[in-house]
């Protein structure tokens, strides 16, 4: 074999960066070892991103996942965590599908207030990919308003189902 | 998320389960109010926007400080210290992800080694 740099991948950890760019917008980035091609088919066929996109260590698990990766094409996750007892819903549709360079998709299980838009890049260096995600959220209130419930976006469809939960809470508030 | 314990995830999701209550803190987010300015926003009674800015505060996503007969309500003192906090969460769950990731693109990458030798014969 013409092993020229067969990286081990457990030893070649890239990384991850997070960073609120600004008001309403956060950015991470990671680059792997592979061309964009490959990086790319991870990201958009569904029986191989839902092997990397819902980690163990998450304390959730992955019921299901749907995608239609095509410019208005839909998206549907259902998940599972493991202090809840209902599974929670991530869905959307996508915006731009660039093979190989661009994936933008909107993320509408928020409610008012305008939709949270994830865009992520994928730009081959070499052997390498860079990959960049930018999580824009419709306001800053949005983005603090995630912060402040210590979620990473995306739970509020399950909002309805912690009424219940609520109620006690409220019982103990009031009393 | 993943190191929340879960009674504090369980408040907070508890404490924006409802529009109203998210609806304060977006307010709360451009401008500190009193409780009667919020139960005027909120076409509320006093009481009923009371029973809410309780719950957002029992979750510590709000406090409120009375001066005479006025009640005032800020963004609790959990929002300033936890944007570092949660950018961390963020992280470390687009670390874990990508950690998979990895193995994934490894693995294509290895098999398209093998098609592209099968491909040359």
């Amino acid at each position: 074999m013409d092993t020229r740099r067969e990286s081990e991948p457990t030893l070649m950890k890239n990384p991850t960066t997070t960073e609120r760019t600004s008001d309403r917008e956060l950015v991470v980035t990671r680059t792997f070892n592979g061309p964009a091609r490959i990086v790319f088919e991870a990201w958009t066929r569904p029986e191989l991103f839902k092997r990397w996109w819902v980690p163990k260590s998450t304390g959730m698990s992955l019921l299901s996942c749907e995608m239609d990766v095509r410019v208005g094409g839909t998206y549907r996750l259902v998940f599972r965590h493991d202090a809840f007892p209902e599974p929670m819903a991530f869905f959307g549709k996508y915006l731009d599908v660039t093979p190989h360079s661009r994936l933008a998709w909107t993320n509408e299980e928020g409610e008012g207030g305008g939709q949270q838009v994830t865009t992520v890049t994928f730009e081959e260096r070499g052997a390498e990919t860079s990959v960049v995600v930018h999580d824009l959220y419709p306001s800053k209130e949005a983005l603090d308003g995630a912060i402040a419930s210590g979620s990473t976006g995306g739970f509020s469809e399950q909002f309805e189902q912690l009424d219940q939960l609520l109620v006690t809470l409220d019982a103990s508030v009031g009393s | 998320m993943v190191q929340y314990s879960s009674s504090r995830l369980d408040a907070s999701f508890a404490a924006l389960s409802d529009t109203t209550r998210r609806g304060v803190l977006e307010q709360l987010g451009r401008a500190d109010a009193s409780i009667t300015d919020l139960a005027e926003k909120f076409h509320m009674t006093l009481t009923g926007i009371k029973k809410h800015v309780g719950v957002l505060e029992q979750a510590g996503l709000v406090k409120t400080a009375k001066v005479g007969r006025v009640r005032t309500c800020t963004l609790g003192p959990r929002r300033l210290h936890d944007e570092a906090a949660w950018i961390e969460t963020c992280r470390r769950l687009w670390d874990a992800r990508f950690d998979e990731l990895d193995k994934v693109v490894e693995e294509l990458k290895r098999k398209e080694k093998v098609d592209g030798h099968k491909k040359r014969k």
